[in-house]
């Protein structure tokens, strides 16, 4: 019985490294608005290969930083970009949302990254920044900072007071 | 035919285990004074070991064979046997442990002798380059005091025969470690910390050189090679690494560049001479003039770069290099402008 339980203890989280997600097609059926001009088209569902995968949030951590984006949003905080780390999305928190507004950049600052970044890191960033915004699963956890100085992980952190400075100008 | 075929397969297998006594991958065949050092310590201590061996296995056989033919006269005279046993085992006892002791501490003489004479680097004005290990791949830099003469590649370490190198090492992500077997023992990369180790490499060659610290996935992919040449040669490859990328020669390599600059490869990796400054993954700036890609995973060539372009993580699953949707025609340019980085 015992050794059945530990048994569990082997199953563990499947690393997608070959690329899985369809770019494309998620990116083409994200519009910003419900209002459109003409008949209702019939809106992409496709799902992000990486939502509650420890590793891809832990990759969108990595490449969050190399690609820059604490530039702006400073670790989820926020600065010059807004926080990510609240529940206020201004372009919408699914995980389509977020890609198509990394892919296709957003008024007021926020550069399209369509070309420059492969879809698969984009997918991996996305998972990332929903962790900031404490919309991964409980267990999720990303890799631990280097520096001495403790966090919780992103998932896991108190989201209530991000950033004050930054009011968007709808 | 299982007598040949046992006969056949020793044959190999002696033949393999031989194989690992020369190449540019052994530390039993040191190509410098710190793996020849490391490698007469070694030869000390198991030929030191090999002979108490043999001598305690002796006497363990020569007492076997003397108790069986003494067992019979035990129950005439016991008493003084046992008290003449007691005599005689003491003594050997006592010099059993007093020869080990002597014998253990010599070893640590020896050994911390030889610690003390390769810790000091051979040679006047060694040369300086810093290593810094990322998964999976080395980041090798010449630094000079006109920083204009900086030089930074990946995966490959030239040095000038007969002159000492003082590595200077750190990493970007995990623990790993510097270990090329002919030149020197290992050296573990630490996060945060600099560690320092020389060699001196005394015969031309190309080395293999392997991380030694399991780093994660692709650990096993994580090699470099060295390549000790002569003074002209080294200064020409110098000379040849400071200049800045050569300008794409035909319209093919042109549109090669064009892709680079205009897709993700420019987000992480630099050229020196174009837009490309990134420096999340290796530098690029004299691709063409390396052996190998991947950190000593594939051979330099156009098919090799191609299949590495298009599906990295066939080649080295979870390596940090993302797969990249490209049409064949961008990537035959791209790969003709990157085959032109010489």
């Amino acid at each position: 019985m015992l050794f059945a339980l530990a048994l569990l203890g082997c199953k563990r989280e499947q690393r997608q490294f070959s690329d899985v997600s369809r770019p494309t097609a998620a990116d083409n059926g994200i519009t910003m608005s419900e209002l459109q001009p003409g008949p209702a088209v019939i809106h992409s569902n496709f799902q992000s290969p990486y939502e509650d995968n420890a590793f891809a949030v832990s990759e969108g951590k990595r490449l969050f930083d190399q690609m820059n984006c604490s530039g702006c949003h400073s670790h989820g905080g926020g600065g010059i970009g807004p926080p990510l780390t609240d529940d206020d999305w201004i372009y919408g928190s699914d995980p389509q949302n977020i890609f198509a507004t990394i892919t296709q950049g957003r008024p007021n600052g926020m550069p399209s990254f369509r070309g420059r970044i492969p879809a698969q890191q984009i997918w991996e960033l996305t998972a990332y920044v929903r962790a900031l915004g404490g919309l991964q699963g409980k267990a999720i956890r990303t890799t631990r900072d280097d520096h001495m100085m403790y966090k919780e992980s992103e998932q896991a952190r108190d989201k209530g007071h991000p950033w004050p400075t930054f009011v968007p100008s709808k | 035919m299982q007598c040949e075929s046992a006969v056949r397969n020793s044959v190999i297998a002696l033949a393999i285990a031989l194989n690992a006594c020369s190449g540019i991958q052994s530390a039993l065949d040191p190509k410098g004074p710190k793996a020849a050092g490391v490698l007469h310590l070694t030869w000390f201590l198991v030929g030191t070991a090999t002979v108490v061996y043999v001598v305690v296995v002796a006497m363990l056989f020569y007492v076997l064979r003397r108790g069986s033919r003494s067992s019979v006269d035990l129950d005439h005279e016991l008493g003084t046997e046992i008290i003449e046993h007691d005599r005689g085992m003491k003594t050997w006892v006592v010099a059993g442990t007093v020869l080990t002791t002597i014998i253990l501490i010599g070893f640590v003489f020896v050994d911390l002798s030889t610690a003390r004479s390769l810790s000091t680097v051979g040679g006047a004005e060694p040369l300086r380059i810093d290593v810094v290990g990322h998964q999976w791949w080395w980041e090798v830099k010449y630094p000079d005091p006109d920083p204009q003469n900086d030089i930074e590649t990946a995966n490959e370490i030239h040095v000038p025969v007969g002159r000492a190198v003082l590595i200077k090492m750190k990493s970007g992500d995990v623990i790993h470690s510097f270990w090329a077997p002919n030149l020197d023992g290992k050296k573990d990369l630490i996060p945060g910390h600099e560690t320092v180790t020389w060699f001196r490499a005394d015969t031309i060659g190309v080395y293999r050189g392997q991380c030694a610290e399991f780093c994660g996935y692709e650990h096993a992919k994580m090699a470099f090679y060295v390549v000790a040449e002569p003074r002209i040669e080294f200064e020409r490859w110098l000379a040849q690494q400071r200049a800045e990328a050569s300008t794409p020669g035909d319209s093919l390599a042109q549109d090669g560049e064009r892709v680079f600059l205009s897709s993700s490869c420019a987000m992480c990796h630099s050229i020196a001479g174009t837009g490309a400054g990134s420096n999340n993954g290796p530098d690029l700036t004299h691709l063409a003039s390396r052996r190998t890609i991947a950190a000593g995973t594939l051979p330099n060539n156009a098919a090799n770069l191609e299949a590495w372009i298009l599906a990295p993580q066939t080649i080295k699953p979870g390596a940090k290099m993302p797969a990249n949707r490209i049409d064949p025609g961008s990537l035959r340019a791209l790969v003709a402008y990157l085959q032109g980085l010489k």
